[in-house]
């Protein structure tokens, strides 16, 4: 065979680079979102645990049940209620606690690379600088 | 072929009779399907909120009512260059029109001046048997069980079927984002009042009777701000409610009833 070292080595640096994505995050260089915990509420309406996974799930769950079946009204799992709201400045709602969007909800969405819309038309909070 | 033309004809008579029955068969199952689903008869029972305006009452030149829905519901102003309204991108929940274009089948040949002139307060007829409901696709605008013809915003693609069918022009198309640039406040200097959500670019809007003010128990902000008690609102259904005294009592019109979708704005001329 000719030119065996020259091959191989490109061989070897080709692989290098389509693999890169898979060892270069092993040095664990990407940091963890930091999120900015509410300070005036000691308990979300649901677990951490429950809201960290489904929190997309019960937006959309409150938001079929408020505009279409007309309850306003959410019961958590231990029987607190609470008013079915993303972002009224009226009354208690999500943004009543976590009051940064970009402290709370961009940090993990820009982390994990969605880009929900909700902002489009609901008002964000305004930032307390 | 041995077959003569007179078993040719009977065979085919046969045939084609054959056919038609089962067709017209096909036709009466499909009909008694349709008319069990038929808007008006599953609303038949409970709510219908609607709407009286006495224009006796409204007064010429003043728009408390507009400007408080506008405001509290974040409807833009769009403005042309040289600051008169861009009429093309127009939004409007509630707004004053002329007799001919309010009731353009009642308006005659000698209708009386001051009719003429008046502008009448115009809205969403939140109808019994809605067009809009009927045709759109997505079922972002729906009946609620109240009578409300209300739109789920997230649902709406913007095909503007329900604007084609609404004969009262109550929709408007957001051509244009609603936020100025910054996001900050709405297009034409309006501030964004937190408690209502914007629309976005692509999305239809229109009078949702203040839904979100019917749930805390409040009258729409048209009906409570008017200074001259023009607006009344209630239940059609109730026999003993404020409105429909005041329905007995006088002569009322509804814009366009002759259409048939049953609008629940009623008008003292």
């Amino acid at each position: 065979m000719f030119d065996t070292g020259k091959v191989i080595a490109g061989l070897v640096i080709f692989v290098a680079l389509v693999t890169f994505p898979i060892w270069g995050s092993l040095g664990g260089n990407a940091e963890k979102p930091k999120l900015v915990m509410p300070t005036n509420a000691e308990q979300c309406v649901e677990s951490v645990e429950f809201m960290r996974a489904n929190h997309m799930q019960l937006l959309d769950d409150w938001r079929q049940d408020v505009v279409r079946n007309g309850n306003r009204t959410y019961t958590s799992t231990n029987g607190t209620k609470f008013d079915m709201s993303l972002s009224a400045t009226d009354k208690k709602s999500c943004t009543s606690c976590h009051t940064s969007k970009e402290q709370f909800c961009d940090a993990c969405h820009n982390y994990a690379s969605v880009t929900p819309y909700c902002w489009e038309c609901h008002v964000e909070p305004k930032e307390n600088i | 072929m041995d077959e003569n033309r007179r078993d040719f004809l009977k065979k085919a008579g046969v045939g084609s009779l054959v056919g038609l029955g089962v067709v017209s068969a096909i036709g009466v199952v499909a009909q008694n399907e349709g008319n069990a689903s038929t808007p008006s008869e599953s609303n038949a029972s409970g709510k219908r909120l609607g709407m009286v305006i006495d224009t006796t009452k409204c007064k010429e030149g003043c728009t408390k009512c507009q400007e408080i829905c506008h405001s509290i519901h974040n409807v833009p102003d769009f403005k042309l260059s040289n600051d008169s309204p861009d009429l093309k991108h127009e939004i409007k929940w509630i707004w004053k029109e002329k007799f001919h274009n309010t009731f353009p089948s009642k308006s005659d040949q000698f209708t009386s001046g001051n009719l003429k002139q008046k502008n009448f307060l115009v809205l969403c007829n939140h109808c019994k048997d809605a067009p809009c409901v009927r045709v759109c696709p997505t079922q972002a605008t729906f009946k609620r069980p109240d009578g409300i013809v209300l739109m789920d915003f997230h649902r709406c693609i913007g095909c503007r079927f329900c604007m084609a069918a609404c004969p009262y022009g109550s929709r408007s198309f957001n051509w244009m984002d609603p936020r100025e640039e910054n996001n900050e406040k709405l297009v034409g200097g309006i501030d964004i009042d937190g408690s209502f959500p914007t629309r976005e670019r692509g999305v239809v809007e229109k009078c949702n009777l203040c839904a979100e003010r019917l749930a805390k128990n409040l009258k729409p902000a048209c009906v409570e701000i008017c200074p001259e008690g023009a607006l009344t609102f209630g239940d059609l259904n109730d026999p003993n409610s404020e409105i429909r005294s005041i329905l007995k009592s006088n002569n009322t019109i509804q814009r366009k009833s002759e259409l048939g979708t049953g609008p629940s704005v009623f008008y003292i001329v």
